[in-house]
Protein backbone atom coordinates (compact mmCIF):
# COMPACT_ATOMS: atom_id res chain seq x y z
CA UNK A 1 0.00 0.00 0.00
CA UNK A 2 0.94 3.67 -0.55
CA UNK A 3 0.12 6.35 1.35
CA UNK A 4 -0.53 9.55 0.12
CA UNK A 5 0.35 12.43 1.75
CA UNK A 6 -1.27 15.78 0.40
CA UNK A 7 0.78 19.59 1.55
CA UNK A 8 -0.76 22.06 1.60
CA UNK A 9 0.00 25.16 -0.57
CA UNK A 10 -1.31 28.47 0.75
CA UNK A 11 0.29 32.30 -1.00
CA UNK A 12 3.23 32.60 1.25
CA UNK A 13 3.35 29.00 2.17
CA UNK A 14 7.09 27.53 2.74
CA UNK A 15 8.34 24.00 3.46
CA UNK A 16 5.89 22.33 1.48
CA UNK A 17 9.43 21.25 -0.52
CA UNK A 18 11.05 20.30 2.18
CA UNK A 19 7.92 18.08 3.28
CA UNK A 20 7.25 16.81 0.02
CA UNK A 21 11.35 16.00 0.45
CA UNK A 22 11.13 14.24 4.01
CA UNK A 23 7.63 12.11 2.45
CA UNK A 24 9.79 10.75 -0.40
CA UNK A 25 12.77 9.73 1.39
CA UNK A 26 10.15 7.53 3.26
CA UNK A 27 9.20 5.97 0.14
CA UNK A 28 5.87 7.32 -0.16
CA UNK A 29 4.14 9.61 -2.01
CA UNK A 30 3.95 13.75 -1.74
CA UNK A 31 0.61 15.31 -3.37
CA UNK A 32 0.45 19.35 -3.29
CA UNK A 33 -2.87 20.49 -2.62
CA UNK A 34 -3.65 23.87 -3.63
CA UNK A 35 -5.17 26.13 -0.84
CA UNK A 36 -8.16 27.19 -3.41
CA UNK A 37 -9.19 23.62 -4.31
CA UNK A 38 -11.43 21.57 -2.36
CA UNK A 39 -10.33 18.20 -3.24
CA UNK A 40 -7.60 16.28 -0.83
CA UNK A 41 -6.75 14.01 -3.89
CA UNK A 42 -7.65 10.79 -2.38
CA UNK A 43 -4.30 11.90 0.26
CA UNK A 44 -4.12 9.40 3.38
CA UNK A 45 -2.47 12.24 5.53
CA UNK A 46 -2.84 16.54 5.20
CA UNK A 47 -0.05 18.03 6.24
CA UNK A 48 -0.48 22.17 6.62
CA UNK A 49 3.80 23.06 6.38
CA UNK A 50 5.25 25.90 7.51
CA UNK A 51 5.38 29.51 6.29
CA UNK A 52 3.49 32.50 6.39
CA UNK A 53 0.03 31.51 4.57
CA UNK A 54 -1.72 35.06 3.60
CA UNK A 55 1.21 36.91 4.87
CA UNK A 56 0.50 36.06 8.08
CA UNK A 57 -1.61 39.22 7.78
CA UNK A 58 -4.55 39.80 11.33
CA UNK A 59 -2.74 36.94 13.11
CA UNK A 60 -0.86 34.07 11.87
CA UNK A 61 -3.33 31.28 10.32
CA UNK A 62 -6.57 33.86 10.65
CA UNK A 63 -6.99 34.22 6.41
CA UNK A 64 -5.91 30.83 5.96
CA UNK A 65 -8.85 29.20 7.72
CA UNK A 66 -11.08 30.13 5.60
CA UNK A 67 -9.22 28.80 2.33
CA UNK A 68 -11.43 26.17 0.36
CA UNK A 69 -9.07 23.81 1.40
CA UNK A 70 -9.18 23.99 5.19
CA UNK A 71 -13.29 22.51 4.73
CA UNK A 72 -11.82 19.65 3.00
CA UNK A 73 -9.30 19.38 5.69
CA UNK A 74 -12.34 20.06 8.35
CA UNK A 75 -13.96 17.00 6.32
CA UNK A 76 -10.68 14.87 6.55
CA UNK A 77 -10.10 15.09 10.60
CA UNK A 78 -13.65 14.75 11.31
CA UNK A 79 -13.83 11.73 9.83
CA UNK A 80 -10.20 10.32 11.54
CA UNK A 81 -7.64 11.19 9.21
CA UNK A 82 -4.62 11.94 9.81
CA UNK A 83 -3.73 15.85 10.06
CA UNK A 84 -0.66 17.30 10.64
CA UNK A 85 0.60 20.95 11.41
CA UNK A 86 3.92 22.48 11.01
CA UNK A 87 4.59 25.48 12.27
CA UNK A 88 2.29 27.83 10.56
CA UNK A 89 0.48 24.80 9.80
CA UNK A 90 -0.31 25.06 14.13
CA UNK A 91 -1.26 28.03 13.92
CA UNK A 92 -3.47 27.25 11.12
CA UNK A 93 -5.12 24.77 13.23
CA UNK A 94 -5.62 26.64 16.36
CA UNK A 95 -6.91 29.42 14.54
CA UNK A 96 -9.17 26.88 12.54
CA UNK A 97 -10.45 25.56 15.82
CA UNK A 98 -9.13 22.28 15.24
CA UNK A 99 -7.00 22.17 18.18
CA UNK A 100 -7.77 24.75 21.44
CA UNK A 101 -5.45 27.10 22.15
CA UNK A 102 -3.35 29.66 20.36
CA UNK A 103 0.42 30.79 19.25
CA UNK A 104 1.73 33.99 20.04
CA UNK A 105 4.91 36.12 19.69
CA UNK A 106 8.03 34.56 21.18
CA UNK A 107 8.48 35.63 24.75
CA UNK A 108 12.35 36.87 23.70
CA UNK A 109 10.43 39.26 20.72
CA UNK A 110 12.93 37.51 18.45
CA UNK A 111 12.72 35.26 15.74
CA UNK A 112 14.22 31.70 16.88
CA UNK A 113 16.01 29.60 14.24
CA UNK A 114 17.51 27.09 16.11
CA UNK A 115 18.04 23.38 17.20
CA UNK A 116 15.74 21.83 19.89
CA UNK A 117 15.29 18.38 22.06
CA UNK A 118 11.42 17.44 22.15
CA UNK A 119 10.61 15.07 24.86
CA UNK A 120 7.33 12.85 23.40
CA UNK A 121 4.94 12.95 25.95
CA UNK A 122 2.59 11.08 24.44
CA UNK A 123 2.93 8.23 22.13
CA UNK A 124 -1.15 7.72 21.91
CA UNK A 125 -1.17 9.77 18.64
CA UNK A 126 -0.59 7.86 14.84
CA UNK A 127 2.42 10.46 14.72
CA UNK A 128 4.63 9.60 17.74
CA UNK A 129 3.42 5.49 18.28
CA UNK A 130 6.36 4.59 16.87
CA UNK A 131 9.28 6.69 18.66
CA UNK A 132 10.96 4.76 21.22
CA UNK A 133 9.80 5.88 24.71
CA UNK A 134 12.39 8.33 26.80
CA UNK A 135 14.67 9.16 23.48
CA UNK A 136 14.13 12.80 23.37
CA UNK A 137 14.38 14.02 19.34
CA UNK A 138 16.02 16.41 18.33
CA UNK A 139 14.38 18.70 15.86
CA UNK A 140 14.36 22.49 15.10
CA UNK A 141 12.90 25.29 15.35
CA UNK A 142 12.46 28.29 13.09
CA UNK A 143 9.18 30.97 13.92
CA UNK A 144 8.51 34.51 15.77
CA UNK A 145 5.34 33.52 17.24
CA UNK A 146 5.28 29.92 18.66
CA UNK A 147 4.73 30.78 22.26
CA UNK A 148 1.75 28.52 23.02
CA UNK A 149 -1.19 29.42 24.97
CA UNK A 150 -4.34 27.91 26.48
CA UNK A 151 -6.87 29.29 28.99
CA UNK A 152 -6.14 27.48 32.43
CA UNK A 153 -9.21 24.94 32.07
CA UNK A 154 -8.29 24.26 28.14
CA UNK A 155 -4.34 23.53 29.67
CA UNK A 156 -5.98 21.56 32.37
CA UNK A 157 -7.48 19.23 30.19
CA UNK A 158 -4.96 18.89 27.48
CA UNK A 159 -2.98 17.48 30.31
CA UNK A 160 -5.60 15.80 31.86
CA UNK A 161 -6.36 13.85 28.68
CA UNK A 162 -3.18 12.81 27.73
CA UNK A 163 -2.83 15.29 24.56
CA UNK A 164 0.45 17.34 25.17
CA UNK A 165 2.28 15.71 22.92
CA UNK A 166 5.58 16.90 22.51
CA UNK A 167 7.62 19.65 25.47
CA UNK A 168 10.95 21.50 24.93
CA UNK A 169 13.62 19.63 26.96
CA UNK A 170 17.29 19.46 27.28
CA UNK A 171 19.23 16.78 25.33
CA UNK A 172 18.60 14.60 28.50
CA UNK A 173 14.70 14.99 28.51
CA UNK A 174 14.68 17.35 31.19
CA UNK A 175 12.05 19.93 30.86
CA UNK A 176 13.45 23.68 32.40
CA UNK A 177 12.93 27.58 31.29
CA UNK A 178 16.28 27.33 29.67
CA UNK A 179 14.64 24.51 27.59
CA UNK A 180 11.92 26.48 25.97
CA UNK A 181 12.84 28.69 23.36
CA UNK A 182 9.95 30.82 22.91
CA UNK A 183 7.85 30.68 26.53
CA UNK A 184 5.15 28.92 25.79
CA UNK A 185 2.95 27.69 28.60
CA UNK A 186 4.70 24.60 30.52
CA UNK A 187 6.74 23.94 27.76
CA UNK A 188 4.42 22.54 24.99
CA UNK A 189 5.77 22.30 21.62
CA UNK A 190 3.08 20.56 19.78
CA UNK A 191 -0.72 19.24 20.90
CA UNK A 192 -3.34 16.77 19.86
CA UNK A 193 -6.76 16.63 19.16
CA UNK A 194 -9.37 14.62 21.14
CA UNK A 195 -9.19 11.59 18.64
CA UNK A 196 -5.34 11.89 18.44
CA UNK A 197 -5.24 12.31 14.39
CA UNK A 198 -4.54 16.14 14.41
CA UNK A 199 -1.54 16.76 15.55
CA UNK A 200 0.21 20.83 15.52
CA UNK A 201 3.09 21.37 16.34
CA UNK A 202 5.94 24.41 16.31
CA UNK A 203 9.09 22.55 15.76
CA UNK A 204 10.15 21.40 11.88
CA UNK A 205 10.41 17.44 11.68
CA UNK A 206 10.76 17.91 8.32
CA UNK A 207 13.96 19.55 8.52
CA UNK A 208 15.32 17.16 10.84
CA UNK A 209 15.15 14.18 8.20
CA UNK A 210 18.58 13.13 6.94
CA UNK A 211 21.97 13.10 9.22
CA UNK A 212 23.33 15.52 6.42
CA UNK A 213 20.76 18.36 8.22
CA UNK A 214 22.16 17.09 11.94
CA UNK A 215 19.42 14.66 12.76
CA UNK A 216 16.91 12.28 10.81
CA UNK A 217 14.68 11.97 14.04
CA UNK A 218 11.88 13.75 12.56
CA UNK A 219 11.47 11.45 9.97
CA UNK A 220 9.87 9.34 13.04
CA UNK A 221 6.64 11.41 13.04
CA UNK A 222 5.94 10.23 9.43
CA UNK A 223 7.29 6.29 9.77
CA UNK A 224 5.19 6.90 12.49
CA UNK A 225 1.65 7.48 10.57
CA UNK A 226 2.70 5.54 8.02
CA UNK A 227 3.20 2.53 10.15
CA UNK A 228 -0.48 3.77 11.67
CA UNK A 229 -2.12 3.62 8.21
CA UNK A 230 -0.62 0.37 7.00
CA UNK A 231 -1.76 -1.51 10.24
CA UNK A 232 -5.09 -0.42 9.79
CA UNK A 233 -7.85 -3.23 8.64
CA UNK A 234 -8.46 -3.30 5.20
CA UNK B 1 -11.45 49.82 16.65
CA UNK B 2 -8.37 48.09 18.79
CA UNK B 3 -7.56 44.74 19.66
CA UNK B 4 -5.28 44.15 22.43
CA UNK B 5 -4.40 41.06 24.38
CA UNK B 6 -6.35 39.61 27.26
CA UNK B 7 -4.81 41.38 30.42
CA UNK B 8 -4.03 37.30 31.29
CA UNK B 9 -1.82 36.96 28.63
CA UNK B 10 1.60 38.08 28.82
CA UNK B 11 2.62 40.91 26.64
CA UNK B 12 6.18 40.44 26.36
CA UNK B 13 6.32 43.81 23.53
CA UNK B 14 4.38 45.96 26.16
CA UNK B 15 7.04 45.19 28.89
CA UNK B 16 9.70 46.02 26.67
CA UNK B 17 7.99 49.44 25.96
CA UNK B 18 7.80 50.04 29.73
CA UNK B 19 11.77 49.58 30.11
CA UNK B 20 12.19 51.48 27.45
CA UNK B 21 9.90 54.43 28.66
CA UNK B 22 11.49 53.50 32.35
CA UNK B 23 15.23 54.04 30.79
CA UNK B 24 13.86 57.57 29.53
CA UNK B 25 13.37 58.86 32.69
CA UNK B 26 9.64 58.27 32.85
CA UNK B 27 9.11 55.95 36.18
CA UNK B 28 5.51 57.01 36.60
CA UNK B 29 4.62 54.12 33.79
CA UNK B 30 2.93 51.64 35.31
CA UNK B 31 2.23 48.84 32.55
CA UNK B 32 1.90 49.35 28.53
CA UNK B 33 -0.16 46.60 26.31
CA UNK B 34 0.75 47.17 23.03
CA UNK B 35 -2.21 46.02 20.43
CA UNK B 36 -3.32 47.03 17.12
CA UNK B 37 -5.78 49.68 15.36
CA UNK B 38 -8.54 48.47 12.54
CA UNK B 39 -10.14 51.10 11.37
CA UNK B 40 -13.51 49.88 9.24
CA UNK B 41 -15.93 51.63 6.81
CA UNK B 42 -19.51 49.90 7.07
CA UNK B 43 -22.16 50.91 4.81
CA UNK B 44 -25.26 50.69 7.81
CA UNK B 45 -27.66 52.90 8.51
CA UNK B 46 -28.12 52.93 12.15
CA UNK B 47 -25.73 52.17 15.04
CA UNK B 48 -27.40 49.23 16.26
CA UNK B 49 -26.80 47.28 13.57
CA UNK B 50 -23.61 47.94 12.52
CA UNK B 51 -22.74 47.37 16.45
CA UNK B 52 -23.96 43.89 16.13
CA UNK B 53 -22.15 43.12 12.38
CA UNK B 54 -18.83 44.44 14.12
CA UNK B 55 -19.34 41.78 17.20
CA UNK B 56 -20.29 38.92 14.55
CA UNK B 57 -16.55 40.53 12.70
CA UNK B 58 -14.67 40.10 15.72
CA UNK B 59 -15.76 36.95 16.61
CA UNK B 60 -15.48 35.09 13.20
CA UNK B 61 -11.67 37.12 12.04
CA UNK B 62 -11.05 40.52 13.42
CA UNK B 63 -10.35 38.86 16.59
CA UNK B 64 -9.16 35.59 18.32
CA UNK B 65 -11.37 35.18 21.40
CA UNK B 66 -8.35 32.69 22.65
CA UNK B 67 -5.93 35.19 23.40
CA UNK B 68 -7.56 39.02 22.35
CA UNK B 69 -10.26 41.71 23.59
CA UNK B 70 -11.25 44.37 21.72
CA UNK B 71 -12.81 47.76 21.73
CA UNK B 72 -15.08 49.55 18.75
CA UNK B 73 -16.22 52.94 18.99
CA UNK B 74 -18.68 53.54 15.94
CA UNK B 75 -19.94 56.75 14.60
CA UNK B 76 -22.51 57.76 12.17
CA UNK B 77 -20.77 59.47 9.41
CA UNK B 78 -23.12 61.56 6.67
CA UNK B 79 -22.94 60.36 2.79
CA UNK B 80 -20.65 62.90 0.82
Amino acid sequence: MTVRFGIAVFPGTWSDRDCAHAVELTGEVAVPLWHADRDLKGCDVVILPGGFAYGDYLRAGAIARFAPLMEAVREHARGGGLVLGICNGFQILCEAGLLPGALLRNSSLQFRCQPTWLRVESTQSPFLAACPPGQPLRVPISHGEGRFYAAPEALAQLNAEGRVALRYCDQNGEISDRANPNGSLQNIAGILNQQGNVLGLMPHPERACEALLGSDQGLQLFNSAIQHLAALPG
Amino acid sequence: MVVTLKEVVNDPQGLVVTDALHALGYPQVQGVRVGKFISLELAEDDLESAEARVEEMCRRLLCNGVIEDYRAKLRLVPDA
